[in-house]
């Protein structure tokens, strides 16, 4: 549905993009990874047909974005990151607006969905910024497009739209909607995305599911111990993988390399000082572990 | 045709909704005539002659150029032009849907003032109705095209202002409202050529009004149309979806290329 080869965009001789390949399946959620400057949004442009790269090739549902934009325009749903919106425009016609050039009947029921059928004729600088970000949201979707570019999506908003969001998401996703997704919030990635790309600094560092990349990473799961006679906490007591150990809220933390033979020990020890377990938490490494990880070292895979 | 229809309708509404544009569209023009019709009427009695066309110019001046550029730099700084780009709306429905719409509020004005200063000031009104249509068609037209080349050239707000005022602030006193054309010094009546309101006070006041112009009407009423056709041609051309492209198709100095019109009517009807 999508496929990005030895792309690269430059702005004078700042290069912004360096040669980067990936595909994306239809009705796949690919996120879209990594810190400010990295190029995800040049990345996104050159996808939309809003900027013309410097060198490689992009395909979008099988169309070349520079030469065929009229044709792409109807194939694909932006919701920008700003909001892009006259100031003036109620939802109402903003809906009929867009849908009739996209020749599609306007479709009041998304604003329905997203909350916003009683403001249908307000201006949009009187909506809040999450009634803002769920007009255009309701705009990109509108025309049943078949890959759907979403620019933090979820920004400044609150829990319950954030959900309803997500489930709008992931119909779209079920109906073949192929969704590329640049967001900053590591554990919407995590939990939406099929798969993950990973830039820093112009380059695509990593590729993968999320659990392929927290795989890849130093490994340390988090082991939370809380104890009834806290037998655990005298400091000289160790326990095999384990990294790093501190002590927080009652709450003994290791770092391991290995859970098994981590919590196994545990276990062991607490019973021999006829001490009583409380409560046990393991957490794998999240993505955002993994990401502060990689953008921080830098590491260029 | 529903897609024209739908953003024809919303930019219409824009222009009575937006504070600003109500003010530039109606207000302003509106407060203006009123003031010069009680005023300047009773101070200059010969004003009332001149006071149907003069302020149609000047509702005409107020509308397009302190109107136009501005919402258009605007929505280009604030990302709308990527967003109409991104959904398929022609950069010449950006560019010529504000403009329609703005020609309709000035319609709207113009019969305003056509219909109430015979009543209010005892102002004549034209003899020749359908020149006088044409003629405002002519400069609505010439002053839409170059406010909305204004508003592609411009880089920001603040030069839009400047931009528009060069060519609002001479027009005022050179235009042939306030001070007849006949009266100006032969040099400050050749830069008056260049401006549009000189030409359509001509062209009034020689086709519509039974007065005599002070140079072919025709010519007049041909300038403006020409500069009006170039400027949206040329508007078109360097029109920019965003600030931040760094391909343009042309320099933005091209769009003096606007006046070339006018250049050529002071050689030819001198």
């Amino acid at each position: 549905m999508l496929e990005v080869k030895d792309f690269r965009k430059t702005y004078g001789s700042y290069v912004a993009v360096d040669g980067i390949s990936f595909d994306v399946k239809q009705g796949e959620i690919f996120g879209l990874l990594g810190p400010n400057g990295a190029g995800k949004t040049s990345t996104l442009e050159c996808l939309e047909g809003l900027r013309i790269p410097n060198g490689g090739s992009l395909r979008v549902a099988g169309i070349d974005p520079v030469s065929e934009s009229r044709k792409l325009r109807d194939l694909i749903g932006v919701q920008l990151q700003s909001a892009g919106l006259p100031e003036s425009i109620t939802p109402d016609e903003a809906m009929k607006f867009f849908c009739a050039y996209h020749n599609v009947a306007p479709r009041i029921d998304l604003l329905e969905r997203l909350g916003l059928l009683e403001k249908k004729n307000t201006q949009f600088y009187e909506l809040s910024a999450g009634q803002q970000r769920r007009l255009v949201l309701a705009l990109a979707v509108a025309h049943n497009p078949q890959v759907l570019f979403l620019d933090e999506p979820t920004a400044g908003l609150d829990v319950a739209t954030r959900v309803e969001l997500h489930s709008m998401m992931r119909e779209q996703q079920t109906a073949g909607t192929t969704i590329i997704l640049a967001t900053h919030d590591m554990a919407e990635a995590e939990q939406m995305s099929d798969r993950v790309a990973i830039l820093l600094k112009s380059k695509l560092v990593n590729i993968g599911t999320p659990m392929e990349i927290t795989a890849t990473g130093a490994g340390l799961t988090k082991i939370s111990v809380r104890t009834q006679t806290s037998s655990l906490s005298a400091a000289e007591i160790t326990f095999p993988a384990v990294n790093q150990y501190k002590l927080k809220d009652e709450y003994n933390i290791y770092f391991s390399t290995d859970i098994g033979e981590t919590v196994s020990a545990i276990i062991t020890h607490i019973d021999a000082k006829g001490d009583t377990l409380i409560d046990l938490r393991v957490e794998r490494p999240s993505l955002e572990d993994r990401f502060l990880e990689i953008t921080s070292s830098g590491i260029a895979q | 045709m529903n897609a024209f229809i739908h953003h024809f309708t919303f930019e219409f509404r824009t222009g009575i909704r937006n504070k600003q544009l109500l003010l530039m569209n109606y207000l302003f023009p509106m407060g203006f005539y009123l003031m010069m019709g009680f005023i300047m009427a009773e101070i200059n009695p010969p004003f009332r002659e001149v006071i149907i066309p003069a302020m149609v110019v000047f509702t005409i001046l107020a509308a397009t150029l302190l109107g136009i550029p501005d919402p258009l730099v605007n929505a280009r700084e604030n990302g709308v032009f990527r967003s109409y780009k991104i959904n398929g709306i022609p950069s010449i429905s950006i560019l010529v849907i504000p403009a329609l719409t703005t020609i309709l509020h000035l319609v709207i004005m113009t019969v305003i003032i056509t219909v109430t200063a015979p009543l209010l000031f005892h102002a004549p009104s034209p003899v020749n109705w359908l020149n006088y249509g044409l003629i405002f068609v002519s400069m609505a037209i010439a002053c839409a095209g170059l406010s909305v080349l204004i508003g592609v050239v411009s880089p920001s707000s603040r030069m839009t202002v400047l931009w528009s005022q060069l060519i609002f602030v001479p027009s005022m006193l050179l235009g042939g409202m306030m001070v007849p054309y006949s009266m100006l010094p032969d040099v400050a009546g050749k830069f008056a050529q260049l401006l549009p309101a000189t030409q359509a006070m001509n062209a009034f006041n020689g086709l519509a009004m039974g007065k005599d112009a002070a140079f072919s009407p025709w010519g007049s009423v041909s300038m403006l149309l020409a500069s009006g056709i170039l400027a949206f041609g040329l508007a078109v051309y360097l029109f920019s979806w965003d600030s931040r492209n760094t391909i343009r198709r042309g320099h933005p100095l091209l769009a003096l290329l606007v006046l070339l019109p006018y250049i050529i009517g002071i050689f030819l009807l001198a």
